[in-house]
């Protein structure tokens, strides 16, 4: 394996991991409401904006951290609240339509509060590269993975093996039956933005200090994340995290063996493949059922 | 136990129930019967919450639970098996049951409850790992029940429980049904199989375009001269 090859793989495991979250985030709320949460990406953007918000106002670090995930989670909260559920009974493209324009509020109000300029967040620790077979990572990197892999095995967790995972699954798969059960399918939607809203902000924050962060920073992490999700099957989040991984190594091979410039266009090469040739994802269930 | 009066209930503009009345008593095994598009699922899911309705009343134990949240009327120990069972199919057997209890959280209780279900049915236990989408309509229709009396219900609506199955498991879910009835559980069975549900039931209702057009015992309805004409095919 050349160094230049290591480099890139390295650059593109680290936003794939990015997009993987993202990804899942659209996975959770689609899965619980059918509805493609096209605010996704500001919440990605609102957790990286709202860290520079809180540091500047000379919290420490964690705690900037966890306040930036705490108000995105009360945006998610707050998306479900007063828009998506007050709109209950509506056709899951008017939900999807809400959602864009959640994003726009969101972008607009961020741009007002916060202004439009660029921010980075420090390294969480430190920015003196890791060499690794002569190519290089930055600490932020394993950051990001480090982290990513977390979440991931906290929410497999969470799904498989706690009954409030189980009766969001449950009311993904028979919203009818899960009500039959007792199980409050609105309190489970209003959890699934909440988590999507968090897992989000994660990404965000562990990615603003290798890419930046501004007010529109999120639309384009979230298009990426959404392309994650399709590709590795809409609703299905290991799916999620694999498409995450493919969508960010494609893109960095793009970007260091084709033309940079290109570079956002690989994700959409690939989900236009995906789309053509397996629709329902490349790890999608084509699901086992009897009647 | 149970107090239907005057019931309405409509999908947009078109009128399901025209008006349904009806009662059924703790301990009661009672029978819902009549043709396809009667209404008799409309009941059932007004009954337990899924259907709005726009008139009339449903209650409980005295109590008015018309307008009450679908998910809070578990809590009042009322279950429904829904018509094609409606199981989770992408979820292992044993989370299907498991989710039976969801608003239990007496964990030894809900175990013991588990175990007791894999008795009733031995071949879930046999499968409890495999998805429930996997098995086959009969072993779903078992599923259904079981994860309904995982929360201990003492009123429990059954919806068509013999659809689709062979005759063979029809006589094996109805005497589940007999069984049960037995245990104390009042039983509110809806079923096209008219003679089947008639034979084990107390009393019977049929039901005709939204409404009941005919009451009386179990036996008295399979004599009946309409209802032998109508439904049994006779």
């Amino acid at each position: 394996m050349s160094a230049e090859f290591l480099q890139f793989l390295f650059s593109g495991v680290t936003l794939g991991a990015t997009y993987a979250l993202v990804g899942l985030g659209f996975s959770i709320i689609y899965n619980a409401s059918h509805v493609i949460n096209f605010a996704q990406g500001e919440f990605v953007m609102m957790g990286g904006m709202g860290t520079v918000f809180f540091l500047g106002l000379g919290l420490p670090m964690p705690v900037a951290i966890l306040a930036a995930i705490a108000l995105t989670t009360l945006f998610g909260f707050g998306l479900e609240r007063f828009a998506i559920a007050p709109a209950r009974g509506a056709s899951v493209v008017t939900l999807i339509i809400i959602t864009i324009g959640a994003s726009i509020v969101m972008r607009g109000l961020v741009q007002v509060v916060w202004g439009k300029e660029f921010h980075a967040i420090p390294s969480f620790s430190g920015d003196e590269p890791i060499m690794i077979g002569g190519a290089t990572i930055l600490p932020q990197s394993l950051w990001v993975l480090g982290v990513t892999v977390l979440l991931v095995l906290a929410l497999r967790y969470f799904f498989e093996k706690t009954i409030m995972g189980k009766a969001i699954i449950a009311t993904s798969l028979n919203r009818d039956a899960a009500l039959l059960m007792g199980i409050n399918v609105r309190l489970v939607l209003f959890i699934s933005f909440g988590l999507s809203a968090a897992l989000g902000a994660a990404a965000g924050i562990l990615v603003a200090p290798i890419t930046l962060t501004n007010f529109e920073a999120g639309i384009m992490l979230g298009l990426k994340g959404f392309c994650a999700a399709i590709l590795g099957g809409l609703g299905n989040g290991m799916g999620a995290v694999a498409g995450g991984m493919i969508v960010g190594i494609a893109e960095a091979m793009g970007a260091g063996y084709w033309i940079s410039e290109y570079k956002d266009a690989v994700a959409f090469i690939l989900i236009l493949l995906v789309l053509f040739f397996k629709p329902s994802g490349l790890f999608g269930k084509t699901g086992t059922e009897r009647v | 136990m149970l107090k239907i009066e005057n019931l309405t209930s409509h999908y947009g503009r078109i009128q399901a129930l025209h008006g349904v009345s009806l009662e059924v008593n703790e301990g009661e095994l009672v029978a819902l019967v009549g043709g396809n598009g009667a209404g008799k699922t409309t009941l059932l899911r007004t009954i337990s919450g899924l259907q709005g309705a726009s008139g009339g009343s449903v209650s409980f134990e005295g109590t008015d639970i018309t307008e009450m949240a679908a998910e809070r009327r578990v809590n009042l120990d009322i279950a429904q098996v829904p018509e094609g069972r409606q199981v989770f199919t992408a979820l292992s057997v044993e989370d299907n049951i498991r989710l039976g209890a969801y608003t239990k959280s007496d964990k030894a209780e809900i175990a013991a409850d588990m175990e007791k279900m894999y008795g009733r049915f031995p071949i879930l236990k046999e499968k409890r790992n495999q998805a429930a989408g996997t098995l086959s309509g009969g072993q779903q229709q078992m599923l259904a029940m079981a994860r309904a009396l995982m929360s201990r219900p003492r009123l429990l609506l059954l919806d068509e429980p013999s659809m689709g199955l062979s005759p063979v498991l029809v006589m094996e879910i109805f005497s589940i049904v007999e069984e049960l009835k037995e245990q104390g559980v009042t039983i509110f069975l809806v079923e096209q199989n008219a003679t089947a549900a008639l034979s084990i039931a107390d009393r019977g209702y049929v039901m005709e375009t939204g409404t009941i057009s005919l009451t009386g015992t179990g036996e008295k309805l399979l004599n009946d001269e309409t209802v032998k004409a109508a439904y049994l095919g006779i």
